[in-house]
């Protein structure tokens, strides 16, 4: 087990490496510096010269590259243009946030899909199994920011049951403990439903398949024998053997944990990671987009390592 | 499975998301030649956030001024019509054209007609997401080809390259993208390309490594068929199914991309309509006017679920072949 994991780490961390170098390529390698972004046109020769010196944008792409990786294992992101603050620092205060959001949703998605399988699985090819596919597909269809919207139309303008945006309101920033919670969990309703809406799609259809494919099965079969219900064998026997591949989807929807907030965050104003790498790819920030970048690409090749070595957990054969 | 067999006994579901998608694609193409200027902004004040369904008329005067009236009606020599919330009384000599509108959709913020803005927007959205979906898979099968087939170092080296680019969140990697570059439709074609062609390179080498120990391959390499030639006439026909599935996938995933990165104003700079930035500007108006974020948003959500049913259709086709021959 451990060889295993030491050598899929190694190779993972090669990974976040090559998706660091690709960013800082794309940078260097496309024309126009900093400079052009930073200021505009107005600003004299000198000035710029300055800036580029700060920068160390005189010294030849090599050379920065090696000083750029130096910094980076120093745990060093470098600066933040927009918010005037350490890189690193933004991500810190902006991460859990997201983390926060995106887990909800992921967690409403995974349960909602279980959900929808198990009910449709009740009679296949039936009525309520067809209606229940085409609702998933629209599901899967519509774009998170319409949902969004839509949801806070409904549900904050027309039946004023949440607050339409941000993480907190005015009282609730100064409020303690449970009333804090509370306030933080109204705010976190809509978003997490949107994304939880967005995926729930992909859970429940893959489910299903694999729901089907176990009815098939001998133990199914045997448990059916033994007198055990239907809904019982499909709970119980069935249900576990479906879940275990559920793990890499799972982990494949990992990217989306970090990014694929980022619609959403930004319809809803949630102070996250991905609203600050919106506000930074507009103000064409791009040591924070590098760095949000590297999180993301850490975090991603960090989530499928854990679903790889969670399946090697549940399942010692794939343990190779 | 031929396409003689197949157009005898269609898969349900490959013809119905194709026809939808055909249909949509149609009725972009073919329907901006029948609607009115989706650029076209007269008298804004008076004719901006009109619902769905509703009539106007466009007055034109003599002194050059361009009025949008409703309820225009001629009353012996005049002209009363309601302009705003006052009513309007025009003598009839002094208008030079009158035009009855119909907008089937209602107008925009300017004024603008949103059922020709949708049909124009479907055109530019289908356009930019098609283009996208041919650079990637022409990038996606040929890097797949080359390292399918090559083997050893250069396979190491692409294949890292491209578990490096999947790492990098999508979303993430077309903000990048989007700052980096210069906004515009030409930029925004590459950059959705370019964040596609990974998973399609991955697909075509494991297609590729499956089928190059073949007998039928093997034997095409034995009488002299160059690598080009074997990669065109044996090896892409037989990959053609699974490719055909992850293409209507990464159509569908490129349209949603497409309308978010617009929705963001990073994606189809503003003057053009597509149906992503036709929702961020409807968001400003949500309670006035809650239906110009929802049709835009709708039209997405209708191509990208018919691209969905013929990537299912597909591989629906694809299991009952392969029962048949097994």
């Amino acid at each position: 087990m451990l060889p295993w994991l030491l050598r899929r780490l190694l190779s993972r961390a090669i990974i976040v490496w090559l998706a660091a170098t690709a960013t800082f390529a794309l940078v260097s390698l496309t024309p126009g510096d900093i400079t052009q972004h930073l200021e505009g046109k107005r600003i004299a020769p000198e000035a710029r010269e300055r800036w580029r010196r700060n920068f160390g944008l005189d010294r030849p792409v090599p050379l920065r590259y090696l000083h750029w990786l130096a910094a980076l294992s120093r745990g060093d992101l470098g600066y933040s243009w927009l918010y005037h603050r350490d890189v690193a620092g933004v991500l810190a205060a902006t991460l859990p946030r997201t983390l926060l959001l995106t887990g909800l949703g992921l967690t409403l998605e995974v349960l909602g899909g279980i959900a929808v399988a198990l009910v449709q699985i009740r009679r296949p090819h039936g009525f309520v199994d067809r209606l229940l596919n085409t609702i998933t597909l629209t599901a899967y269809a519509l774009p998170a920011f319409w949902t969004g919207l839509l949801l806070i139309y409904l549900f904050a303008y027309r039946i004023p049951l949440f607050p339409p945006s941000h993480m907190l309101s005015p009282t609730g920033e100064l409020a303690t403990g449970w009333q804090r919670a509370g306030d933080l969990l109204s705010h976190l309703l809509l978003p997490a439903v949107t994304i939880g809406l967005a995926g729930v799609g992909a859970i429940a259809r893959y489910l299903r398949g694999s729901l089907l494919d176990e009815r098939l099965e001998h133990y199914v079969l045997a448990a059916r024998a033994r007198g055990c219900s239907m809904s019982r064998a499909m709970w119980v026997h069935a249900l576990p053997n479906a879940l275990l591949p559920l793990v890499t989807v799972v982990g494949m929807s990992l990217p989306f944990l970090v990014s694929g907030s980022l619609v959403v965050e930004v319809v809803f104003a949630w102070p996250g990671m991905g609203r600050a790498m919106y506000e930074a790819a507009l103000a064409r920030d791009v040591p924070l987009l590098m760095g949000g970048t590297l999180v993301g690409a850490t975090a991603v090749v960090a989530g499928n390592l854990a679903a790889d070595a969670l399946y090697a957990v549940v399942d010692p054969r794939v343990r190779t | 499975m031929t396409v003689w067999q197949w157009l005898r006994a269609p898969n349900p579901r490959l013809l119905a998301g194709a026809t939808a998608f055909l249909l949509l694609a149609a009725a972009s193409v073919v329907g901006p030649w029948f609607t009115a200027d989706p650029a076209e902004i007269l008298d804004p004040r008076h004719s901006s956030l009109l619902p769905p369904l509703s009539s106007c008329t466009h007055l034109r005067l003599r002194d050059g001024t361009v009025l949008v009236v409703r309820d225009a009606a001629v009353v012996g020599s005049a002209l009363h019509a309601r302009h705003g919330g006052r009513a309007l009384t025009v003598p009839l000599e002094q208008v030079a054209a009158r035009e009855d509108r119909f907008h089937l959709l209602g107008t925009d913020t300017l004024g603008r007609d949103v059922l020709s803005r949708l049909l124009h927007g479907g055109r530019i959205s289908l356009a930019v997401g098609g283009s996208a979906l041919l650079l990637a898979l022409g990038v996606g099968i040929a890097v797949g080809m080359t390292a399918g087939w090559v083997g050893g170092v250069v396979d190491a080296v692409l294949m890292r390259l491209v578990d490096a680019l999947l790492a990098i969140p999508t979303v993430f990697l077309l903000l990048f993208l989007a700052a980096v570059l210069r906004p515009g439709l030409g930029p925004l074609v590459l950059l959705l390309g370019f964040s596609a062609w990974t998973g399609v390179a991955r697909l075509v080498r494991g297609q590729v490594l499956s089928l190059k120990e073949r007998e039928f391959v093997l034997a095409a390499r034995g009488l002299g068929a160059s690598p080009l030639r074997v990669a065109l006439t044996h090896l892409l026909p037989n990959a053609v199914t699974p490719l055909a599935q992850d293409a209507a996938l990464l159509l569908s995933d490129l349209i949603l991309l497409e309308a978010s990165l617009s929705f963001l104003g990073l994606g189809v700079p503003p003057p053009h309509p597509s149906w992503g930035n036709m929702v961020a500007e409807g968001q400003e108006v949500l309670l006035q006017a809650w239906w110009l974020a929802l049709v835009p948003g709708a039209a997405v959500a209708f191509t990208v679920m018919a691209a969905a049913v013929c990537a299912d259709g597909l591989s629906e086709t694809a299991r009952g072949a392969r029962h048949e021959t097994t």
